[in-house]
């Protein structure tokens, strides 16, 4: 077999190898059980309680607990769009970058904010290494760490008992950043650095090449942000062609190591989930359905990518690394294709290659990737987003047999279900009504005014694409998806540094992270309140591979219902028109 | 919201000096042994020294070329090209490369031009190319050097990256490592 293939496998077969371990180890940390990290991390813990004066022992109902997200988001949102408004005055500027202006810095702080990390700038030019390690860096552990905490909540929530109380947020909080994100980043940072990403604070080099030309190096402490933006799916490069940098990314060893990390946690939060919740049958049926979803998009893609471009072949050109436009030599087709649809299922969005760049069909399976949002999905809030769809499948499953719908004892009703739908189909509406809005204003070349400015200085709403035609409405589709989905990566191409896509790309961060953490967390908090009703022959059973094909079923049809239209015009008119 | 902003403000400072501050000087500690010292991997010959990982712009028909760039290798604005693959300005692009590659390569085989040569990377700073991507550059390289198109194919067999421990990934070849060496043959 060739190596290419072998690269591929081993990278998942590890990752779920690792999954394993670390799940029970995030039920323990979750259930507040003895673990061997507690030496050194209680007392550090218990310092960073005394001097914020929290008490992690206060019990928090549903409400406190979005009270206390809510707050605290906002505390770093405030902290990020100082750095980014102020960094050129700032410390740690070898580089003499420019402050971001105000809808940049929107942009960049509400998309860190929200473990999305858009990226509208370049890392090279428009961030201090200030910006990049105390606002940036500091935001990737924190957003993920807020994602966590969620979705502890949801699994404190979902034990067998009535209750109201919900275990501490900043505790939950806390603990994911010290003992799960902050010991796996250590190790993954050093290994980076051994193997030639920079971690130094100098600024850039200026070597002479081979031909004697003048070459600048940009560098940076670039190790400590790559393991926090794969391991917390943050996803946000240091650089600004994100993992396809070669300093970022220098070989087939830290491929691999940062394809395993991302998907890791949301791998292990399943797992967490069944140990916690002492359902482990039911965790293997949830993590069954996300990954047969990601085969689906997975093997197509690479197949479309390892064929090459036929225009390409057309001009007599032999392919055998397959579409490298886009590509980097150093991790091949396979891999590149690989890392495209697990970065876009799960909510990752680094690159190693460049999306815009990729076959029609696998840019149609990454935005399907973004579009159902829950095939794993992003640290701790995939599992929210699928805890949404498991909600409705309970409901209409109940429904079809004719029994009282019911999730572990708890029985789902008219309230429950409204909030899911809410959260549901507001994916779907923001995705379409704003590519909607976008696209009439490119078919009818507005002159944007302020909005919009391209590089020759028009204001023409047509410049804003990079590709003609059916690609150039994907760029824009893709875009709005990707935000949605809180996902990060983009068609690249779409000049999106200006205000008209950094203010409305923000809006639609800003509903699409946090109805989505507080639905699931209202739906979870209701269900605590309730009678616990024990499994009887009545009960319609959730850990079964029957129940695993209706969510499958119901993520299929509601994501083919809303989304078909769009993609028809967009990946899969391109595709038959080439 | 009133009774969690104070704790919020507090433990965003916690935070802010630990998970920024303090992870970043462990990581930076441990990163002193590492190569260079964390400042990237670089290779020294005749008394200049190169960034290894870093793509360089090569020209001339004696040097081997790296991937075509839509950066122009500029190491401070790392980037792709970004366009789809049924762009026509993209297909005029690439037909222009391989135009450009039949000049100074003349008598060589289409179907021998791997896609690699003729695409722009993902980073515009890829520094390897494919092993056919160096081949069919071997014989270009003798003419121009006066040497045996033997030794030059020699020197390319030498240079092949293995994949990683024999069994994941591609083989590649470092361009510019490659030219180093092949400046050093020349000169002996």
């Amino acid at each position: 077999m060739n190596t290419e293939i072998i690269g591929i496998i081993v990278m998942f077969v590890a990752t779920l190898l690792l999954a394993i371990p670390l799940g029970k180890y995030i039920a323990k940390v979750y259930s507040g059980d003895r673990l061997w990290t507690d030496a050194v991390l209680n007392p550090v813990e218990k310092l960073f309680f005394r001097l914020s004066r929290i008490d992690p022992g206060r019990e928090m109902n549903w409400k406190q607990h979005m009270t206390a997200l809510l707050t605290i988001n906002l505390v770093w949102f405030l902290w990020a769009m100082f750095c980014l408004t102020n960094q050129s005055w700032l410390p740690w500027n070898p580089d003499h970058n420019a402050s971001q202006t105000p809808d940049l810095a929107f942009n960049t702080a509400v998309s860190f904010l929200v473990n999305c990390n858009l990226q509208d700038y370049s890392g090279e030019t428009g961030a201090s290494y200030f910006t990049q390690v105390f606002a940036l860096m500091f935001l990737q552990f924190v957003s993920a760490a807020t994602g966590m905490a969620a979705a502890a909540i949801v699994f404190n929530a979902l034990r067998d008992r009535t209750t109201e109380k919900l275990g501490n947020f900043y505790n939950y909080f806390l603990k994911s950043m010290t003992r799960i994100l902050l010991p796996i980043c250590i190790v993954v940072a050093a290994l980076h650095a051994f193997h030639g990403t920079p971690m130094t604070f100098k600024g850039i080099d200026t070597v002479i090449s081979m031909q004697g030309d003048t070459m600048h190096v940009s560098r940076g402490p670039v190790a400590g942000f790559v393991a926090i933006k794969h391991l917390g799916t943050n996803g946000g490069g240091f650089y600004g062609a994100n993992s396809a940098h070669p300093l970022e990314n220098p070989d087939y060893f830290t491929n691999m190591l940062q394809m395993i990390i991302q998907i890791l946690i949301p791998f292990a939060m399943v797992f967490a989930m069944g140990i916690y919740l002492r359902k482990k049958r039911l965790a293997w049926v949830f993590w069954g359905v996300m990954t047969v979803g990601f085969l689906c998009l997975v093997i197509p893609t690479i197949s479309a990518e390892i064929s090459g471009n036929p225009n390409i072949a057309h001009m007599g050109i032999s392919q055998p690394g397959g579409n490298m436009e886009g590509k980097e030599v150093r991790f091949g087709s396979y891999a590149s294709a690989l890392w495209s649809i697990a970065t876009t299922v799960i909510s990752t969005g680094s690159v190693n290659g460049m999306h815009d760049s990729f076959m029609p069909i696998s840019g149609m399976n990454m935005l399907l990737g973004m579009m159902v949002n829950s095939f794993y999905g992003g640290v701790g809030v995939g599992f929210l987003n699928f805890f949404i769809y498991v909600m409705l499948a309970v409901f209409m499953g109940g429904l079809m047999v004719g029994r009282t719908p019911e999730f572990l004892g708890k029985k789902v009703e008219a309230k429950e279900m409204k909030i899911a739908m809410v959260v549901a189909l507001l994916h779907p509406f923001l995705i379409l009504a704003f590519t909607a809005v976008s696209s009439h204003l490119t078919a009818h070349d507005t002159n944007m005014g302020w909005w919009f400015t391209d590089a020759a200085g028009k204001h023409n709403a047509s410049g804003w694409l990079n590709n003609p035609s059916y690609h150039g409405f994907s760029e824009m589709l893709y875009q709005y998806t990707s935000c949605s989905a809180n996902n990060g990566s983009g068609f690249e191409g779409l000049a999106d540094n200006n205000p008209f896509w950094n203010i409305t790309a923000g809006i639609v961060l800003l509903f699409s992270r946090f109805l989505p953490i507080i639905g699931p967390v209202a739906i979870a908090g209701l269900l605590a309140q309730k009678k616990f009703i024990p499994e009887s022959s009545g009960t319609l059973k959730v850990d079964t591979g029957t129940f695993g094909l209706l969510v499958f079923a119901v993520k299929v049809i509601i994501a083919a219902l809303a989304f078909f239209p769009a993609l028809a015009l967009g990946p899969i008119a391109e595709y038959f028109s080439k | 919201m009133k009774k969690e902003l104070l704790p919020s403000l507090l433990l965003t400072i916690v935070c802010i000096l630990f998970f920024s501050g303090v992870y970043t000087l462990i990581v930076w500690g441990i990163v002193q042994m590492a190569p260079n010292k964390g400042e990237g991997f670089v290779v020294t010959a005749n008394g200049k020294t190169y960034y290894e990982n870093i793509a360089q712009k090569f020209t001339a028909d004696k040097y081997f070329w790296s991937r075509p760039s839509a950066v122009d290798y500029n190491a401070a604005g790392s980037g792709g090209s970004n366009k789809g693959p049924n762009n026509t300005d993209y297909l005029a692009d690439v037909q222009k490369r391989i135009d450009t590659f039949m000049v100074h390569n003349p008598g060589t085989k289409k179907s021998d031009i791997p896609s690699d040569l003729i695409t722009a990377s993902g980073s515009g700073l890829d520094p390897d190319i494919s092993v056919q991507g160096a081949l069919v550059q071997v014989s270009r390289i003798a003419k121009v050097r006066a040497i045996p198109a033997e030794t030059v194919k020699n020197l390319v067999e030498q240079h092949i990256d293995k994949p990683l421990a024999g069994l994941f990934g591609p083989e590649k070849i470092n361009v510019l490592k490659l030219n180093i060496a092949l400046d050093a043959i020349t000169t002996k």
